[in-house]
């Protein structure tokens, strides 16, 4: 299978990767000189603790979302529903293993199929109805919070399983458990998109839908299919999200989750207007901005100011990719070459 | 088949139904529902959001949109109670709100532009500055105890129209400002640049018209509707919170596209963004008329709305689309 056209690929994977790695690099670095204790890892009770270990573990959330978004970015499009569909996810998940009797996959299950529902249901607007993804995605995002809502009865809920805690709390191998997620989501993802055609067809519809119909892509269905993709891993940061809190909260999980998973996926390299992606791009973006946040706290940024330098470094990355701002960079090197 | 009216202005036309009927809905269900203190109340309790729609109308009639004006209007609102809890005369205060939003537009206007950067993140960024920048000024939501705010803008610049029933400062600032919008959208050489930005930018640009100035404009004049509606917010709740209207852009892009401006830009009325803010505003009411509901109804309200009124434009598009290939 490896010929050259898949090593070719390959090439511009890695080379993709250089801006979002040199922004961690240089955020990590600033750390590694200015701020104390960030890079102290320690081993208790067979389990690793540091900074780091807690940026990987808060990040999973973002990580995951941003698997989603890449995949819908890349088709051209935008979801804002995710972090409205993780809190239906929470709530279902909560509100079942309260009762007495349902079994612990089944709890699962539901939670999942709901996500996959709500995933459905924004396929069917942007890929069957040919509304605009942006105000497609946005009901549910306004009305999601208020099915949350409903199923919680407007209370939080909160639970003690410890199978359900285990997801968002426990520890395999060492490492959390969200970190083993996102891996195994991300080589799910990796094997799904580039190893078929899927990742193709994807970006094929990013790229130009009429002339990917003509060569036989059904976009509608493509768009489709990524829609549920992206609810499936909200529901997945849904599930951490409660298990980490011990509680399903239907007002602020993942309030405003939504826009860190497209910085994040705008960080790893992939453009807004569609057409390519960049899946470990997207990774390294989530653990860029989740190491920005975690850095602001340990400098005692307080946590309603830190939006602030957030912006900025939005700003900043998004003007290193401005292609209008490359050209300009370019040609003064090229008039000092010459 | 062939409608009865233009088929540019039946949105229009059953996004004024749906406000008929929600306005009838309410009279028959309630006694007090149809008095003139509720009709009034609806534009001074929505005021603020009546101006931050009419900010997002422009930007969204050009094609882009605007996710920081929440943002911006928790700013100003802050910014104002600070200064002028510091002893700042409360009109200058307000003068520099102002003329901050604008520039504030403007800057994020200009990296659209100048950087071809999207819209989308852009004003992102420009939401997390606003929210931060405000909790800069002040971490806690403050009061305002200066006379101007408390005697001039509720009990002066009020009209009374009989001995209960007064128009508060809110809505006359509200509906001045939208028909100072409908005079710029439909009846300025601007207006017409932005609806041809938004119909097709690389035509405009063909056109010769001067898109690079206009779409900096556009985002300038959010940016100042923004601060106007945080001016409005602070006289509302006569306080500053860094922390208040969270999600404001949202509820004001549901109004805009419930009053029949499609999001894809070029087609739109500023009387449909009324009609849209009203609407929203009579849902809360009837809400808060009912009592036993809970509030999140509102939200499932407002999506399943938006989604029909989408749904209709869809159906509306494509079915104009097939007549015209039909007619050749």
């Amino acid at each position: 299978m490896a010929n050259n056209r898949f090593q070719k690929r390959e090439v511009r994977w890695w080379h993709s990767l250089v801006w979002p790695v040199a922004g961690l690099a240089l955020l990590l670095a600033f750390n590694f000189f200015f701020t104390a204790g960030f890079f102290h890892v320690e081993v208790r009770d067979g389990r690793l603790y540091g900074v780091l270990i807690d940026i990987l573990n808060h990040g999973s959330k973002v990580m995951l979302l941003a698997l989603g978004m890449a995949l819908v970015i890349a088709t051209g499009g935008v979801d804002l529903s995710v972090g409205a569909v993780m809190a239906i996810a929470g709530a279902v998940a909560a509100q079942l293993i309260n009762k007495a009797g349902v079994p612990f996959p089944m709890v699962i299950a539901a939670a999942l199929a709901v996500a996959l529902a709500a995933g459905c249901w924004n396929g069917l607007l942007v890929g069957i109805f040919k509304v605009q993804p942006i105000i497609a995605t946005l009901i549910l995002m306004v009305a999601g919070r208020g099915i949350a809502q409903i199923i919680t009865d407007g209370q939080i809920i909160t639970f003690t399983d410890e199978r359900l805690t285990y997801i968002g709390n426990g520890s395999l191998l060492g490492l959390p458990f969200p970190i083993w997620m996102v891996m195994a989501m991300l080589a799910l993802t990796v094997m799904l998109t580039r190893k078929t055609a899927v990742g193709l067809f994807i970006e094929s519809v990013g790229d130009n839908q009429t002339a990917s119909t003509y060569a036989g892509v059904h976009a509608g269905t493509v768009k489709f299919l990524v829609y549920v993709f992206a609810g499936l891993c909200a529901g997945l940061a849904g599930l951490v999200s409660a298990s980490n809190i011990k509680c399903a909260d239907a007002n602020h999980a993942g309030l405003f989750l939504e826009l860190d998973a497209i910085l994040a996926v705008v960080v790893g390299g992939t453009s807004l207007t569609g057409g390519r992606f960049y899946l470990v791009g997207a990774i390294v973006g989530g653990l860029f901005i989740q190491t920005l946040t975690t850095t602001m706290y340990m400098r005692n940024v307080s946590a309603d100011t830190a939006p602030v330098p957030k912006a900025l470094a939005i700003l900043a990355v998004c003007l290193l990719q401005s292609p209008v701002l490359r050209a300009k960079f370019s040609a003064v090197f090229k008039r000092k070459a010459a | 088949m062939k409608f009865p009216v233009s088929t540019k202005y039946i949105p229009l036309l059953a996004t004024a139904l749906v406000l008929a009927g929600l306005y009838i809905l309410g009279c028959v269900s309630f006694p007090n529902f149809g008095s003139l203190r509720v009709l009034v109340n609806l534009f001074g309790d929505n005021g603020f959001l009546g101006v931050a729609a009419v900010g997002a109308t422009f930007v969204i009639l050009s094609g882009g949109i605007d996710l920081s004006v929440g943002s911006v209007v928790a700013f100003t609102s802050i910014f104002i109670a600070t200064v002028v809890e510091k002893g700042m005369n409360p009109q200058l205060a307000i003068g520099l709100a102002l003329l901050v939003g604008a520039l504030f537009g403007t800057v994020m206007g200009l990296l659209i532009r100048v950087f071809q950067l999207p819209p989308f993140l852009v004003t992102l960024a420009g939401m997390f500055l606003a929210r931060g920048l405000g909790f800069m000024v002040q971490p806690q939501s403050l009061g305002i105890t200066h006379p101007f705010f408390l005697e001039t803008i509720t009990e002066k610049l009020a009209i009374n129209l009989n001995d209960k029933v007064s128009i508060p400062f809110t809505a006359t600032c509200y509906i001045v400002i939208f028909l100072l919008a409908l005079f710029v959208a439909h009846y300025t050489k601007f207006g017409r640049y932005i609806y041809a930005l938004g119909g097709d930018e690389q035509s405009a640009t063909l056109m010769g018209l001067p898109v690079g100035c206009t779409k900096v404009l556009i985002y300038t004049m959010s940016g100042f509707c923004s601060a106007l509606a945080g001016v409005i917010y602070t006289f509302y709740t006569q306080s500053g919170d860094p922390a208040s209207c969270v999600g404001l852009e949202l509820d004001a892009i549901a109004a805009v596209v419930i009053g029949g401006t499609l999001l894809s830009g070029g087609v739109g009325f500023m009387a449909g963004t009324l009609m849209g803010v009203l609407i929203l505003g009579l849902i809360q009411t009837l809400i808060t008329f009912k009592g036993d509901l809970n509030t999140w109804w509102t939200k499932i309200v407002i999506g399943g709305l938006v989604l029909a009124f989408i749904l209709l434009q869809n159906f509306i598009s494509s079915a104009s689309a097939r007549l015209k290939s039909a007619k050749h």
